[in-house]
């Protein structure tokens, strides 16, 4: 995965997007929730990175602000060497051809009033100035690519399965030939089969387009399918990210261990020896994080510390970079190993 | 999926909306009733008055109160006017009322609505505006309207246009809000819809955004609030004419007609019943075209 020299080609800094909370006859502004909260990482050209969590965590919220489908309360995206959240409404207009977004629901992100012809045209109605003809022909081609048939373009989305829907979305996220596409869990509406089906187009995509994707997803299985790097979020911070295979093989941070411990076996003699660890609590309040580490008031291993002052994200091993006190010391000292056999302890089989 | 005339399908071009449309319109019966009767109305107030050239304003004193002959298929009123040349010149202006109102009300409405929904900045100030029009007491505002421009309209544009003017005016800047608040209802919640987003992703500018995302999707309440609009206006300028605020005395018009014969409805109710049939076949036509037009413009109805 890193055998190339990479260029990045979106870099986030320290994004924050928080939603104002107002009470009040005179709507005053008594908080904010941090949907996002000061989460920074880096996407190389061609590569995939998955972004998981659980619901609520601040996943698509965080793919719209990297687009800057909402204003962003702070923070810095560059995009192909361009802030997107400095830009101008001219500028930004010019460069949304470069970022696209395939979204959750495809029923919900179809105009229902409009054919499939003119959804998967309006991209090249806005930035092109193609003759009718030459339009038709860009759609057809299109469709052709995303495998619907070329006769259901005067057909309108709600005649459609669920994954011809997302193709069609697909279809229009790819008109403007971009670099970068947000998926924003593009499969959790889908069937299983149909699941298969439609990453294996993105899959396909990618390498006949050489696009670069931000996968966002709650389907573990499914990251480590198509992700080659993985980032963690939980209450609106990225607490782990790492190459693809390492998290998988050794989660370094205790959020992502207990998430990794969640994710069912096929094999059922490993199923038999899989390790649950079962965190109790509920996620807090992203109006009212933790004072400290957003994730102690859950950690199965959490320290005095933890309680006290807030992590930082650092690159902990080369590659993997780690939002925990457990590895503030130094990189490379025993205390993984050692936190390891501790964490085994403190596990709860599954079905006791 | 192939398998059916693969090539002739292949080729085909996406075909103007409109098609589809009118295919669907025409399987929803009451709306081609509707149409057909709105359309006969029509020829009846426009070629009407060429086939019985008799003038609505002929006072006939020696044969008032008339019941229906062959010299006046009507009958006469109580000044010996001919009822059928003044229904057929009363609806010209009742319908024209009626529809150029509407129009002005639901575009009024719309626009207000649509900019209240849409953009945030603007709600505040738009929906207040609102707020302040429902509250106002309108038939004195009418009566005032009414009292203050009459003069100077009638004199630059000549005393039938100018009234007509002022009351389409006056009609239409009275009730457009209702239509205002159910279109800004519609479009804050279609604005949070995935759709909307998307079209953000692509860089669709706020213009277009409206134009091809969100006024599409808020042509049902919209319609519906048309044809009603029709109704109320036709009403709403009879009340006028009745409080002998609207268009001149001896100018007919279906309201003036039946506030006219209300006076003598028990000697004589055919008088009552004429105009009043009119205005409700006209204003049921068009609710039925209305309705007929709402289901055929939504995609997901089409075709059921």
């Amino acid at each position: 995965m890193f055998d190339a020299v990479q260029k990045p080609l979106v870099e986030v800094a320290g994004l924050k997007m928080y939603f104002p909370i107002t009470a009040g006859v005179f709507r005053r502004q008594v908080g904010n929730v941090k949907a996002v909260d000061n989460v920074s990482f880096t996407i190389f050209e061609g590569e995939t990175l998955g972004l998981v969590g659980e619901s609520g965590c601040g996943k698509s919220t965080c793919g719209r602000a990297i687009l800057r489908l909402y204003e962003p309360t702070a923070g810095a995206v560059r995009i192909d060497g361009t802030d997107v959240i400095a830009a101008s409404s001219d500028t930004l207009r010019q460069m949304r051809p470069k970022m696209q977004m395939v979204f959750q629901d495809p029923q919900a992100s179809l105009n229902p009033r409009m054919t499939v012809a003119a959804i998967i045209g309006e991209p090249l109605d806005e930035h092109t100035k193609l003759s009718k003809a030459e339009k038709l022909a860009k759609i057809y081609a299109l469709m052709d690519q995303v495998g619907l048939n070329r006769d259901f373009a005067n057909r309108y989305p709600h005649e459609f399965s669920g994954g011809q829907r997302q193709r069609i979305g697909i279809a229009r996220a790819l008109a403007l030939n971009p670099k970068f596409i947000v998926c924003d869990e593009p499969i959790a509406a889908l069937d299983v089969s149909i699941q298969a089906q439609v990453v294996n187009l993105l899959e396909e995509l990618q390498d006949s387009l050489g696009l670069t994707y931000l996968f966002i997803s709650h389907d573990l299985s499914m990251v480590r399918h198509i992700a080659d790097r993985v980032a963690v979020m939980y209450l609106g911070q990225i607490v782990e990210l790492a190459p693809r295979d390492a998290i998988y093989a050794e989660p370094l941070h205790p959020y992502t261990q207990a998430l990794l411990s969640a994710v069912p076996e096929p094999d059922p003699e490993a199923e038999k020896s899989r390790r649950r660890i079962v965190l109790t609590g509920d996620v807090p309040s992203p109006a009212n994080p933790p004072k400290g580490c957003n994730f102690c008031t859950r950690c199965p291993k959490a320290m005095a510390i933890c309680h006290e002052t807030e992590p930082q994200f650092r690159e902990i091993l080369p590659g993997r970079f780690v939002s925990c006190h457990l590895y503030e010391q130094t990189a490379g000292e025993a205390a993984a190993p050692g936190a390891r056999s501790e964490h085994t302890e403190k596990t709860i089989q599954q079905g006791e | 999926m192939t398998d059916t005339t693969p090539a002739t399908a292949k080729i085909r071009p996406p075909r103007s909306q409109w098609w589809d449309v009118w295919d669907q319109f025409k399987t929803h019966k009451g709306a081609l009733v509707g149409l057909s009767i709105f359309v006969l109305i029509l020829l009846a107030i426009t070629i009407g008055p060429f086939l019985w050239d008799m003038a609505p304003t002929y006072v006939d004193l020696r044969a008032r109160n008339k019941g229906f002959s062959a010299a006046h298929p009507l009958g006469t009123d109580q000044l010996g006017r001919d009822v059928l040349a003044r229904m057929m010149a009363g609806g010209k202006v009742s319908i024209s009322v009626g529809l150029t109102a509407m129009m002005l009300s639901i575009m009024l409405g719309t626009t207000i609505g649509v900019l209240a929904g849409y953009f945030r900045r603007l709600e505040g100030p738009l929906m207040r505006l609102t707020d302040l029009f429902l509250a106002l007491p309108l038939l004195p505002l009418l009566l005032l309207m009414v009292t203050l421009f009459r003069e100077p309209l009638s004199k630059s544009f000549g005393p039938e246009r100018g009234i007509f003017l002022l009351i389409v005016f006056a009609i239409g800047a009275t009730s457009w809000m209702q239509t205002a608040r159910i279109v800004r209802g519609e479009v804050l919640g279609l604005k949070e819809r995935e759709f909307v987003l998307a079209a953000r992703s692509i860089g669709t500018p706020a213009r277009r955004m409206i134009l091809r995302h969100v006024l599409p999707n808020v042509l049902s309440p919209i319609m519906v609030s048309a044809t009603l609009g029709i109704a109320s206006a036709i009403i709403t300028e009879s009340a006028l004419s009745f409080l002998g605020l609207g268009f001149p005395p001896d100018f007919p018009t279906w309201g003036r007609l039946l506030y006219d014969a209300v006076d003598q409805m028990q000697l004589y109710p055919w008088r009552v019943i004429l105009p009043g049939v009119a205005i409700s076949l006209t204003v049921l036509s068009v609710n039925y075209i209305g309705d007929g037009l709402r289901d055929a413009l939504d995609p997901r109805i089409r075709g059921r």
